[in-house]
């Protein structure tokens, strides 16, 4: 409608505008993809727009197997060590549990303080509220001293459940703003008909809430999956449980002018969160729609 | 009714012992998991069967036992079934240790002895800190403010397109936000390398040698790189704004804007006389969302600078007096510093709630 009644030449300013600014958002990311791709002895000599310039291109697919697997030093000898495969296995067990057991544990957080009765409801739902925004920072120190006694410190158990304790105030409040919403008469008629409080749970509410779950399991993964600082303060940078960011952050400095093996390490990191992002695209823009804010 | 009450106990007792003894396993499978050193795969398939499985069955079993006890003790203890376990681990991951590090910032480095107000003296009044202060500024007036207001450029221009080439502009602004900040430093350190000479790798240096200048050590430059990493966070954050707002856009009626252009009013007028005003609460609340994000900026500055050449940010200063100097009185202030500025946005976000929330 808009669009029809608009004169050619704002027009072409529009997409003018659009255009110059989709380039700004393409390019690097573009530029890193190119790169990944080439041969060292290009990326050291050479932009990776001279590919397309001045024919400047190798293709190889070296540099992926270089940081993928442990045995392969073909490009250098220092490669032979960077096994990007065991980070990523590291990151996968990191960010499965620490995306489900929330989940579960805000349902039913979230459906008590929607739809039961007991005192201090409201109160500690305000809580929760305000625990929204607080920054992380606040927790590591406390969090790491008794992770050092209780022993967890470095290890996958202690990851899941500090992430767990930090998504779930995001996760209850999502999970109760889209719970209360759900029509009464349900409820009622439940009731009527002799359903208990956890019947009622996973009979009714379980299966409508799953859009809901979705778009949390999206943003709760991304965020686990992308996090450095949880992983940094404690899991620590030992081989064996080395998570992709930091694992990419020690590439940055092991190996700041070897552009192929960072850009290669990088789109690694890069490939299953945007695999997860496009797939399930719609369920993460309703949980930013939901409004959310992350401490 | 006492007869069915004694019926039950019998069953109540059973599943208390089966509770007991899931307990139990439960503590068993907790060490296995701290220790760590099995297979990592078995670790995960145990964590999995634990973690979820685990907590379903213990869900289950509280929840039936419960359902045996009188109506009485039913209403009360209920609720706290479902929602005493993500009470109890928020309380310990974020309310405790609020509090606790506001205890811990009155001490000295290992915490040993009470110091007072030493380290917020450090934390408000040091070079590192001021420089903090300032580059937090600069990164929330324009990291927060272009990101803001290019996504409300990009989602009123892309409103007037074709929807194919929307969805495809959309696409692409939004797409950082599935990648982490070390890929978008990888990205971003390989457009702003530098080389002397003139063959240059980066696409910056390569464009300014082009026009004719000499290369530049961008990351080196102060004060420009500070606005240099802005950029990456721009990149990463108008996606949000953009699709938030869009979204709002879209929901202005039609009739509104139809109303307005028979009333003559050009395209300008109608968007800040419409437009703006019918998605003011939602600009509120993408800012607000925003600012608090760019205001706890760490990974870019960590991976791009560690804080070096002028850059230093106060989440990335909090970082290095906790692990690198192992500081965790400053560690603390400087905590707490941040979560005093955030303090505004949860008294906002609780007294909106306590509105909302009349027929709770």
């Amino acid at each position: 409608m808009v669009a029809q009644k608009m004169n050619l030449s704002s027009k072409i300013i529009i997409y003018g505008i659009l255009i110059f600014l989709g380039l700004f958002w393409t390019i690097p990311t573009f530029g890193l993809l190119v790169t990944s791709f080439r041969v060292p002895d290009d990326t050291s000599s050479s932009g990776w727009w001279e590919v397309f310039t001045e024919g400047k291109f190798s293709f190889t697919l070296q540099n992926y197997s270089a940081v993928l697997n442990p045995g392969d030093g073909a490009t250098s000898n220092t490669a032979a060590t960077i096994n990007l495969n065991q980070a990523i296995i590291n990151t996968i067990i990191m960010a499965i549990p620490s995306t489900v057991i929330p989940i579960f544990l805000a349902a039913i957080a979230a459906y008590a303080f929607a739809w039961m009765n007991f005192p201090g409801r409201k109160f500690l739902f305000m809580v929760l509220v305000a625990l929204l925004v607080v920054p992380l920072q606040m927790s590591l120190i406390p969090i790491l001293r008794d992770y050092r006694v209780l022993g967890l410190n470095g290890t996958f158990l202690g990851v899941w459940l500090a992430n767990t304790g930090f998504g779930l105030p995001l996760a209850t409040y999502l999970l109760y703003n889209y719970i209360v919403t759900l029509p009464r008469e349900v409820f009622e008629s439940a009731v009527v008909d002799g359903a208990s409080h956890p019947t009622i749970f996973s009979k009714l509410v379980v299966p409508l809430s799953m859009p809901a779950f979705a778009s949390f399991a999206i943003f709760q993964f991304l965020w686990v999956w992308n996090g450095v600082l949880i992983p940094l303060v404690f899991l620590g940078d030992d081989p064996s449980r080395i998570v992709l960011p930091q694992r990419i952050l020690q590439m940055i400095g092991q190996y700041a002018t070897n552009w192929q093996l960072l850009t290669a390490g990088a789109f690694v990191s890069m490939f299953i969160p945007l695999a997860v992002f496009i797939g399930f695209q719609q369920y993460f823009v309703r949980g930013l729609l939901a409004g959310s804010v992350k401490g | 009714m006492v007869a069915r009450v004694e019926n039950k106990t019998p069953k109540i007792l059973g599943l208390t012992a089966v509770l007991a003894v899931t307990l139990v396993i439960y503590y068993y499978v907790f060490l296995f998991l701290r220790e760590g050193t099995a297979n990592a795969w078995i670790i995960f398939a145990v964590s999995l069967l634990w973690g979820i499985g685990g907590v379903w069955f213990l869900f289950v079993l509280v929840t039936s036992i419960i359902d045996l006890c009188s109506e009485k003790v039913r209403q009360v203890v209920m609720p706290w079934a479902f929602a005493a376990p993500a009470l109890f681990l928020v309380f310990y991951y974020l309310l405790l240790p609020t509090f606790r590090t506001i205890y811990l910032s009155f001490f000295n480095q290992d915490s040993s002895k009470f110091i007072g107000f030493d380290n917020f003296i450090y934390a408000f009044a040091s070079p590192t800190m001021l420089e903090s202060f300032k580059n937090n500024l600069i990164w929330i007036i324009f990291g927060g403010g272009i990101s803001v207001l290019l996504g409300l450029l990009i989602a009123a221009l892309a409103d007037r397109t074709h929807p194919k080439f929307e969805v495809l502009m959309k696409t692409a602004v939004f797409l950082p936000m599935a990648v982490s900040m070390i890929a978008a430093a990888v990205i971003w350190k390989l457009v702003y390398a530098f080389a002397p000479g003139t063959e240059q790798v980066g696409l910056l240096n390569a464009v300014t040698v082009t026009l004719g200048g000499t290369p530049v050590p961008w990351l080196l430059q102060k004060p420009l790189n500070t606005y240099l990493l802005i950029v990456i966070l721009i990149w990463m954050q108008t996606g949000f704004a953009l699709v938030v707002l869009s979204a709002a856009i879209k929901g202005i009626p039609s009739e509104l804007l139809e109303a307005a252009r028979i009333d003559g009013a050009s395209e300008l007028q109608s968007f800040f006389k419409i437009t703006i005003p019918y998605i003011q609460i939602t600009l509120i609340s993408v800012s607000t969302t925003i600012v608090i994000f760019t205001l706890k900026v760490f990974d870019i500055v960590f991976s791009m600078t560690g804080g070096n050449f002028g850059t230093q940010v106060i989440a990335n200063e909090q970082y290095v007096q906790m692990f690198r100097n192992f500081d965790y009185g400053r560690g603390s202030a400087i905590a707490v510093v941040l979560l005093v500025t955030v303090l505004p946005v949860v008294y906002y976000n609780v007294r909106d709630f306590g509105k909302n929330a009349k027929g709770f």
